[in-house]
């Protein structure tokens, strides 16, 4: 099994790193900082934070509506939230096309600008803050709540002092694993993006255009910088596991 | 009050960013009536694209799942030596961008890279061909089953597996016998979660695959190609198919995951 993992996992990555240094790290330095590959990497971490916020407020608020709220087609409604998660990145580009590219029939056209970066990096990530907050509030005891409200808190008082530190490390870790893809994320992108350079080429289409170019530096360098940003968010949701299960280790 | 500004923001950005989208496909795909729809579907480069999708799922479903269900029970069970470092590395699919998993590939199979070369001269064609389209699958859905297996296994406990063994089960009869029912569930889940990973793909089989028409295509692949060569009503009706999968995915997702409760 370990065997699998590495021939798998291990050795390309491996090949990866390697590759990106081959020529010296002043070499990668100066390629990953090339203006190009700067405005790809900028871009990409802009677009992740604008939708991790989002994910986080509106991830939060869905998860509250399907646990707090009751209404018919709940369960169904409940079931859709996993879609994205089902359906190929490359048609969810094409299903925002739909509705939000140029034969829009809201007139409303967003494709080949930033805003359909935004967009579709939305979609994807949608499922990861509800699906991490979800189960944190259904476990949530409704009696300190009741105890805080008899006590004449206000609403807003009793989401700040006792729902939001209960359910803050949920949000945290939905939103890095949202983060995570929206960094990665390329098949949502492609058709809807345009991928011009310094203007809508993130850095995924950046590896991806520089590979079909032959330009293998350029490619492995973007790809290293990506690969470390993978690998402190993952740590950081490990980090967050582990305060998050403080209470049931001690 | 509250509850309804929220329960209208919940549901107002599910309609704008999810399901409005959605619901256009279908419209899009029937625009010009049914007959260009059928003559993209039944072209034989599409019949080959969803043909070689298939086969990819078929070979990396599978491994993906025993993989997942011996890389759980080393993270729970922690039987044999390294299970930390499996359970860390197990994850690394889930925040590395597929384009950098195809990359990775390209640079291990490609004329320069490690292994290209000594495939070269034993011709056999890596890159470009379906033995990279398969890794390239299996990298970026590796992490399904097991993730979905660990919870249920640490659940469970190991108290009748204990209570098999002492009975004088071999590890083999414990597996099939004890635990393996008891996770069955929760294997099939993830099996799911795969299955929609492998179809789906994209970004590392894009990179690896060449994006050869009636080769190396896939049914992804395809939608990209058709909508790029102006054949919207094409790309819609492939797109079509593949949400009509997704669909079938997610059902079975909601019916199997009452089952998985009552299992615990």
């Amino acid at each position: 099994m370990t065997s699998f993992l590495s021939v798998i996992v291990i050795l390309p990555i491996a090949a990866l790193v390697w590759a990106s240094q081959k020529n010296g790290l002043g070499q990668f330095w100066s390629v990953a900082t090339s203006p190009e590959a700067l405005a790809a990497l900028k871009l990409t971490l802009g677009a992740a934070a604008i939708v991790s916020l989002v994910s986080a407020l509106f991830g939060t608020i869905t998860a509250w509506v399907l646990v707090r709220d009751e209404f018919p087609g709940k369960s169904i409604v409940n079931a859709v939230i996993d879609l994205p998660f089902a359906l190929p990145t490359i048609v969810a580009g094409l299903t925002l096309l739909a509705l939000y590219g140029p034969q829009s029939p809201l007139g409303i056209d967003v494709s080949l600008t930033r805003k359909a970066i935004v967009l579709a990096l939305l979609f994807v990530t949608l499922p990861f803050v509800v699906r991490t907050v979800q189960p944190v509030l259904l476990e949530l005891d409704l009696e300190a709540e009741e105890a805080a409200r008899a006590l004449g808190a206000s609403e807003f008082r009793v989401f700040r002092s006792i729902v939001l530190p209960n359910i803050l490390p949920g949000i945290l870790s939905g939103v890095a694993l949202a983060f995570a893809r929206a960094v990665g994320e390329i098949g949502a992108l492609v058709l809807i993006a345009g991928n011009t350079p310094f203007k809508t080429e993130v850095a995924s289409v950046f590896v991806f255009l520089h590979i079909q170019g032959g330009d293998q530096a350029g490619a492995s360098a973007v790809a290293v910088v990506m690969l470390a940003i993978s690998f402190a968010l993952l740590l950081a949701i490990g980090g967050l596991r582990f305060l998050a299960t403080r209470h049931e280790r001690a | 009050m509250r509850k309804y500004v929220l329960r209208f923001l919940a549901l107002g950005y599910l309609l704008a960013v999810l399901l409005g989208p959605l619901s256009m496909v279908f419209f899009r795909a029937f625009d010009k009536g049914v007959d260009p729809l059928w003559k993209t579907l039944s072209d034989p480069n599409t019949v080959h694209a969803f043909k070689l999708t298939l086969i990819i799922a078929l070979i990396a479903v599978p491994l993906n799942a025993i993989f997942g269900v011996v890389c759980a029970l080393a993270i729970v069970r922690r039987r044999f030596p390294g299970a930390g470092i499996v359970n860390a590395i197990v994850d690394l699919p889930l925040a590395i961008s597929p384009v950098v998993v195809g990359l990775s590939l390209f640079l291990l199979y490609g004329r320069t890279g490690w292994f290209g070369p000594w495939f070269a001269r034993h011709g056999m064609q890596i890159l470009f061909a379906l033995p990279s389209m398969v890794i390239a699958t299996i990298f970026v859905s590796l992490p399904f089953v097991a993730r979905e297996v660990v919870p249920t296994l640490r659940e469970i406990g190991d108290e009748q597996e204990q209570a098999a063994r002492t009975l004088g089960a071999t590890n083999w009869q414990t597996f099939w016998r004890i635990t393996l029912p008891s996770i069955r569930w929760a294997v099939v889940y993830g099996v799911v979660l795969t299955t929609a990973r492998c179809l789906g793909e994209y970004g590392a089989v894009a990179v690896v695959s060449g994006n050869i028409e009636g080769k190396t295509q896939t049914a992804t692949l395809r939608v990209q190609d058709a909508y790029e060569n102006f054949n919207q009503s094409g790309a819609y009706g492939i797109s079509l198919v593949l949400a009509a999968i997704s669909v079938v995915v997610l059902v079975t997702m909601t019916l199997l995951r009452p089952k998985e409760e009552q299992a615990l």
